[in-house]
């Protein structure tokens, strides 16, 4: 058994007009015992970013508190927010700091930059950034996301769009997959708001 | 009597160590618990958690590989380089569109095979390092200065870090190019490819390649090269990248040719039959920014 498939994550991020949604399952469990059906694997970073950590949850809430501490050391000297591209090159040069000995998780970072232009990119478990300008998905589920973001996927979808097309693809690979599920979160973010939405899925 | 306080001494050894380990522990509290930005360099502390879970059977995870062809030949005027864009995660396909042609220097370009995050890495360290060393002479560049840089670091790590590069430029003493595999060994060729891919392109340029190329046929072999690792290896696919690097200028021509593009799309697109059920909403509106607006002509008060 991999040790990704120790408690068991979806998470996957998709770009839309001038917006972005980023999405998780709500399962934590120990290999196949469920322990808990709220677990929040996406963060704030700040209102405009977001971060989706799949993998060892235990690595996911260390890597979200020494991030969150990086950021606001950042706040302080910078006096403003990180764009999400510094974001996503920061948390790369975290992840291969320990290349020999990694943290067991794979960030998912979705933000709107300069412009309100959304930003979404994904990492494996050493910091090698993948930028998309669709879609990124990470966690158990990963192949059947792939799969379903691949077809549901369209360009330049408004932000009600953009929801059903994720929560869609989203619980559908986890019906897929026995180590996630059991529900969704997903964030859709725009200029001027941030929509949190708990899905119900099947609770297998 | 001072002998005997020695006796004393290494008796009590111990027990004064446990205690200066003690006092060790308080004086450097600070460096051990907060996570201070690090002062560079790899970082072992969870080398042993993650040890003690591959005992307890948990495998290890796999790393984004670039499975690849990347190529460089030298033509008439300076050094073209090729790569396809495909990054896999073990049999799945990561990245249908990655970057693999890193920049070093304005007239230095790497292409990188192996583990992605290392090529990331490794090309982007010694890109600063090359820029400050620029600083530093006032001069450009020279090729053979960063595979120096290069070989000397993936030597130290002893194929640890399992990076191969193909690092091609133009210097003020003409076109180089040159490969680096992971254990840091170096070639200087006239043309050379590497990768998953590297047999199906070098059985390419074996056939056609000769001394003196143009610019027009170097770039076509080039790609006919990566097409050829891009059909033929399943490491590697999607789309050619090119990057044509002659005396004072560059021309990285991303997605220069795209042998594989999406042609199943529906132009309805995927029609949901049932709405997703939603249990919680919760909307939280972003206020807008306080703008600090500077009034001209007004000078503080002494």
């Amino acid at each position: 058994m991999s040790i990704f498939e120790y408690n068991g994550s979806a998470v996957v991020a998709m770009v839309g007009k001038n917006c972005f949604a980023i999405a998780s399952d709500r399962r934590l469990g120990v290999q196949l015992q469920t322990i808990a059906t709220d677990f929040q694997r996406i963060s704030k970073i700040h209102d405009h970013l977001f971060i989706g950590l799949s993998g060892l949850a235990t690595d996911v809430q260390t890597l979200y508190q020494r991030l969150v501490f990086r950021h606001k050391l950042y706040q302080l000297r910078e006096e403003r927010d990180m764009k999400p591209e510094t974001f996503a090159s920061l948390v790369s040069a975290i992840l291969y700091e320990k290349r020999f000995g990694p943290f067991l998780c794979q960030p998912v970072i979705a933000g709107l930059g300069d412009d309100n232009k959304p930003f979404i990119c994904t990492m494996d478990s050493i910091g090698a950034k993948e930028l998309a300008k669709d879609f990124v998905v990470s966690g158990t589920a990963s192949e059947s996301l792939y799969g379903a973001c691949e077809a549901m996927f369209k360009p330049d979808m408004e932000a009600e769009e953009l929801f059903e097309t994720i929560s869609q693809a989203l619980l559908s690979s986890v019906d897929r997959d026995c180590l996630s599920g059991w529900g969704g979160h997903v964030y859709v973010v725009t200029p001027n708001e941030v929509k949190e939405r708990i899905l119900k899925g099947r609770m297998d | 009597c001072f002998q005997l306080f020695l006796l004393l001494l290494r008796f009590e050894l111990p027990s004064s160590r446990k205690i200066f380990k003690t006092r060790v522990v308080n004086r450097k509290m600070t460096h051990s618990s907060v996570d201070l930005p690090p002062k560079g360099g790899f970082s072992f502390d969870l080398c042993k958690r993650n040890d003690m879970l591959t005992q307890k059977g948990l495998k290890a995870p796999s790393f984004l590989k670039t499975g690849t062809t990347i190529v460089g030949l030298i033509f008439k005027d300076g050094v073209i380089l090729g790569a396809d864009t495909r990054a896999t995660e073990g049999p799945i396909v990561a990245d249908k569109n990655c970057e693999k042609i890193h920049y070093m220097a304005p007239n230095i370009y790497c292409c990188g095979a192996g583990t992605a995050a290392d090529t990331e890495a490794v090309t982007d360290m010694v890109s600063s390092q090359l820029r400050l060393h620029r600083y530093q002479t006032g001069r450009d560049s020279r090729v053979i200065t960063a595979l120096t840089l290069l070989k000397k670091h993936l030597f130290s790590y002893q194929g640890h870090v399992s990076a191969a590069l193909v690092l091609g430029g133009v210097d003020i003493t003409g076109p180089h190019l040159h490969t680096i595999y992971p254990h840091g060994s170096t070639d200087t060729l006239p043309f050379a490819t590497m990768g998953s891919g590297s047999l199906a392109a070098m059985s390419v340029f074996e056939a056609k390649y000769k001394e003196g190329l143009t610019r027009d046929e170097g770039i076509k072999l080039v790609a006919e090269a990566i097409c050829s690792g891009i059909f033929n290896d399943l490491g590697s696919g999607s789309n050619v990248d090119i990057c044509v690097i002659t005396k004072g200028h560059k021309e990285y021509l991303r997605n220069y040719m795209e042998p594989n593009p999406r042609t199943y799309v529906s132009s309805k697109g995927y029609s949901f039959t049932k709405k997703t059920e939603v249990l919680l909403t919760k909307i939280t509106p972003l206020s807008e920014r306080v703008e600090i607006v500077e009034v001209a002509g007004e000078a503080m008060e002494e």
